[in-house]
């Protein structure tokens, strides 16, 4: 049974000082609702990462479905980092295309700025390996660290060969009134930028955010009459890898990436060349430069080289367009939300709704959500109605 | 600990530790500028992936460091304090690396 998009919702990711999780999650759930014309759902898949560690709170599901006004709905979180949000997406999509429910919300919510500092870090570091990784002083960005520093050394590359991809970020941010750093990038500030983890910058990696954006989903044969023209899921597919970069053959392929393009492109019937524009996991340069080597968009070290020409190459209007809203690095990283903010874009590319971002003639979008550096990855294709 | 890469393993890491021996190469590095809780009294610090001689990566602390860190660096292990569990908690010990001394 084909899965159809029938309603679309999100709010600005921001620090989002004067609202709780709650609150922001009931606005974009409400936004959804509103544009699918409907007032409940047989479902409710809820994509959080860190509100056990950010705000003492489990148990959303229930939480959520009861400020919807769902009451008594199956609902529940789906947790992998900051996949969350993929994989709630593809536990919204099973559900639909089976057939056990006959609608669903997926809901991807994080509210980070309740902690600041080394304690959001430490409680972040739980999608890390304990004993082999946190206990040892790692962060998220540390690692990733780890790895940008060996593929610049195995490939004999230098930090301003990775700038256009923050460059791209941050100009579709810029047009973007749902980002949450809207600033352009000065051309030679990349390099300059304060170190975090080197080579891994300030202007390198995703700012946390406070956000939440939702999806309703319904199975195609009744979705032609909720909406005039729904958006169709074609491809969803998880695959994962070790969760540690230590025990990877070898920590430059990222396995899960191409597993679950793979899976999802055979799902679709479609090739790569077939895919219009993606949202990637953009949370550090070199996930991006990794993912597009193991999509197959590059060979083995060269997926920096879509960095080139300032980004112009990967820009809405390039040849393969990427984060057209800003991805995480400029729309901002609200964990385990960010999944489905991938998601409400690809929905509003594939409506003619981007506005000033809008990709021409987009027909398929395919988005990446990610957990750790590759360690949990949830793919989907998005594919716009026939005509 | 698990992987087809994986040639380490939990209890070859506590033969290794107890042994004092093992010894690597820096097969990547970074300088830890924004610790984690726990961890701010000694940043910035040195975080590594070492390459052991044995086979194998693992993730630890590069210590006694004096000048530049390289990737291919010749490293040993050593046993040293992590962390502490809050103001009255545990000491946590376990392994860092400092440059090899032969």
């Amino acid at each position: 049974m084909g899965v159809s998009i029938v309603g679309a919702g999100m709010i600005p990711v921001r620090e989002h000082w004067s609202s709780g999780l709650v609150e922001l999650a009931v606005e974009a759930g409400e936004i959804a609702l509103r544009e699918a014309d409907l007032t409940r759902v047989d479902a409710l898949y809820v994509g959080n990462a860190y509100g056990a560690t950010f705000n003492r709170q489990s148990q959303l599901g229930s939480l959520l479905a009861g400020s919807l006004g769902f009451h008594g709905a199956e609902a529940y979180t789906c947790e992998a980092g900051d996949a969350s949000g993929g994989v709630a997406l593809r536990t919204g999509y099973l559900a639909v295309a089976s057939g056990a429910v006959r609608s669903a919300m997926v809901l991807g919510v994080e509210k980070a700025t309740d902690i600041v500092g080394a304690a959001r870090l430490s409680a972040r570091n739980v999608s890390l390996d304990a004993d082999y990784e946190s206990i040892n002083g790692a962060t998220l960005t540390a690692m990733a660290g780890l790895l940008m520093r060996r593929y610049m050394h195995e490939f004999g590359l230098e930090l301003a060969q990775f700038e256009g991809f923050s460059l791209n970020a941050h100009n579709n941010g810029s047009r973007n009134q749902f980002a949450m750093y809207r600033n352009k990038l000065r051309r030679g500030a990349f390099t300059k930028a304060p170190m975090i983890a080197d080579p891994v910058s300030l202007f390198d990696t995703a700012p946390d955010g406070d956000g939440a954006a939702a999806v309703v989903l319904v199975n195609s044969e009744v979705a032609a009459d909720l909406a005039p023209t729904p958006v169709t899921i074609t491809g969803s597919a998880i695959a994962t890898d070790s969760l540690t970069l230590q025990d990877r053959a070898d920590p430059l392929y990222l396995k899960a990436v191409a597993e679950s393009t793979d899976r999802c492109l055979e799902q679709a019937r479609l090739e790569l060349v077939d895919l219009d524009a993606l949202e990637l996991h953009d949370a550090y340069t070199i996930l991006t430069a990794l993912s597009l080597e193991a999509m197959g968009f590059s060979e083995r070290g060269h997926g920096w080289a879509w960095s080139g020409d300032a980004g112009a190459r990967i820009a809405p209007d390039g040849e393969l367009p990427i984060g057209t809203f800003g991805g995480l690095k400029s729309r901002g990283n609200p964990g385990g939300a960010s999944g489905i903010y991938q998601a409400v874009e690809a929905v509003r590319q594939l409506t003619g709704q981007a506005g000033d971002n809008q990709v021409q003639a987009a027909r398929h979008i395919l988005t990446q959500s990610i957990g750790g550096l590759g360690a949990t990855v949830a793919s989907h294709i998005f594919s716009a109605p026939a005509d | 600990m698990s992987g087809e890469g994986a040639k380490w393993t939990a209890s070859a890491n506590q033969a290794i530790v107890g042994s004092q021996l093992a010894r690597g190469t820096v097969y990547s590095y970074t300088q830890v500028q924004e610790p984690a809780a726990g961890f701010e009294a000694q940043a910035p610090f040195h975080l590594a992936l070492v390459e052991l001689d044995q086979g194998g990566l693992i993730t630890a602390q590069l210590t006694d460091i004096d000048g530049e860190v390289a990737i291919g660096d010749r490293v040993e292990l050593v046993t040293r304090k992590l962390t502490t569990d809050g103001d009255r908690g545990m000491i946590i010990y376990g392994y860092k690396f400092r440059p090899a001394m032969q």
